[in-house]
């Protein structure tokens, strides 16, 4: 006889039932984003894919968003997680303008939103599961920041998320400047890009590439890069080491 | 079934190291500027000394957005008090909300090292050192960090600092000069900058005196 029935509330934080309620993997992940700051404002780079696991499952997906009047950002990760934060900045920006006084959510403060989103999230052992890029201009100040989905976060002149940390990083570090040319920016970015499509499994060439600068965003059509396999050392990659793959 | 395991953690170490030496009537406080995950640089440009008060200076590494979080909680707090005192925050007296802040997360910490320096009301330099959980002490000079464990006993042998052991307890401020104290702060990062990897030798460094009307900025090196 059970008269004395506990019943636990549907979103308790006890038991196996209410646990399927918090993000436990990623499943259809973006790989790396790619960005820097140049002369006019920010470039950022992502390619269209989507992976769900070892499947490239959905090859159109945009993993870059222009946010209000002075931002841009670019996700890696869960893509459900990506569209959820875009719902939430959506309703900031919304209550941003309602208040018709003149003033606009910069870079800046969009990406101290975000940090306290992911971190939050994070406290509640419920992450969203994205590496965030945010780059904007404002007032002719350049801002370019990432946040992770713990909510580490810091700005710098060129980030990178996930392999692009390993890969791009370390090219941005050698070349990047202060005032790059538009060119010679995208140039720098189609560097880090084609690297990533090399040595990255779950990049597809298939890419985009964002500018924002004071006067507003600009994203590319999709497009390829081109790529070379004639390279001596593909073509027999286990000359030096008989036996191995 | 099973208990789910978790396969992400909610920590992360972003390394670095903190320093701060009070003297007489000056209080040196440094960080270094490296953040890293695992064995990757995140960033070479990164503060982790925050001011908290006029007379008062954290410098803190370990996770990063916990140590943020944690600069902002203290900063929110510090508002109130002037609202409700008309006055900053005496060094002690953010010392003491400072552990409070820590302990009251003792469940699930903040992981932040902790280093707060300035000056007490006398205008004497003072140094509190805390663990991730709050516990705290007033000292002549510390260090945290990932190379702390480097930088401390270097410490302990340059400052002549009296022993803590000493009983009438001495106060342990040291009798350096303030320009030898900078010095020896460059040298320690210098030092830990070979042997540990997640500090570097570049720091970013602020200096209290008793004399100087306003409360300094933060120098890079």
């Amino acid at each position: 006889m059970n008269f004395m029935a506990s019943k636990q509330p549907e979103n308790s934080l006890l038991g196996p039932e209410s646990d399927s309620q918090r993000t436990l993997y990623p499943y259809v992940t973006g790989t790396s984003v790619v960005a820097l700051k140049y002369k006019d404002g920010i470039l950022m780079a992502a390619d269209m894919g989507g992976s769900y696991g070892s499947t490239l499952r959905y090859k159109s997906v945009e993993r870059m968003k222009p946010i209000g009047k002075h931002s841009l950002l670019g996700a890696s990760g869960e893509i459900s997680d990506f569209q959820e934060i875009l719902r939430y900045l959506d309703e900031l920006i919304l209550y941003d303008n309602m208040w018709d006084d003149g003033n606009s959510l910069g870079p800046k403060e969009v990406h101290n939103y975000l940090t306290r989103v992911m971190y939050n999230r994070r406290n509640k052992f419920n992450p969203l599961w994205n590496s965030l890029v945010l780059g904007g201009v404002k007032n002719g100040q350049k801002y370019l920041g990432t946040v992770s989905m713990i909510g580490v976060n810091f700005e710098d002149n060129h980030v990178a998320t996930g392999f692009g940390n390993h890969l791009a990083r370390p090219i941005l570090r050698q070349e990047w400047h202060e005032n790059l040319s538009f060119e010679n920016g995208v140039r720098l970015l189609e560097k880090c890009m084609r690297v990533l499509l090399y040595r990255d499994r779950s990049a597809v060439n298939k890419l985009q590439i964002a500018k924002i600068t004071e006067d507003g965003v600009t994203i590319s059509q999709p497009y390829s890069l081109k790529t070379y396999w004639e390279f001596s050392a593909f073509e027999n990659p286990a000359q030096g080491a008989i036996g191995s793959w | 079934m099973t208990k789910q395991q978790a396969n992400w953690s909610p920590y992360d170490n972003n390394g670095g190291s903190c320093v701060a030496i009070a003297g007489a009537d000056y209080c040196v406080i440094a960080a270094d500027t490296r953040m890293s995950t695992g064995y990757n640089i995140l960033t070479r440009d990164y503060s982790k000394i925050c001011k908290l008060a006029d007379k008062c200076v954290m410098a803190s590494s370990g996770f990063q957005a916990d140590v943020r979080a944690l600069q902002k909680q203290l900063a929110a707090r510090h508002l109130i008090y002037q609202h409700q005192h008309n006055k900053q925050m005496s060094c002690p007296a953010m010392a003491q909300l400072l552990s409070n802040t820590l302990y009251y997360k003792r469940f699930f910490p903040y992981y932040s090292f902790n280093v707060l320096g300035g000056l007490d009301n006398e205008g004497k330099g003072c140094v509190f050192t805390y663990d991730a959980v709050g516990s705290y002490e007033k000292v002549g000079y510390s260090s945290q960090g990932s190379g702390s464990t480097l930088i401390m006993p270097f410490l302990d042998n340059q400052l002549k600092s009296p022993s803590p052991l000493l009983l009438p307890a001495q106060d342990a401020v040291t009798p350096l000069v303030e320009a030898e104290a900078i010095d020896l702060v460059k040298t320690v990062f210098a030092s830990a900058s070979e042997r540990d990897i997640y500090t570097v030798r570049r720091q970013t460094r602020t200096c209290y005196h008793k004399c100087s009307w306003y409360p300094p900025g933060i120098h890079g090196t």
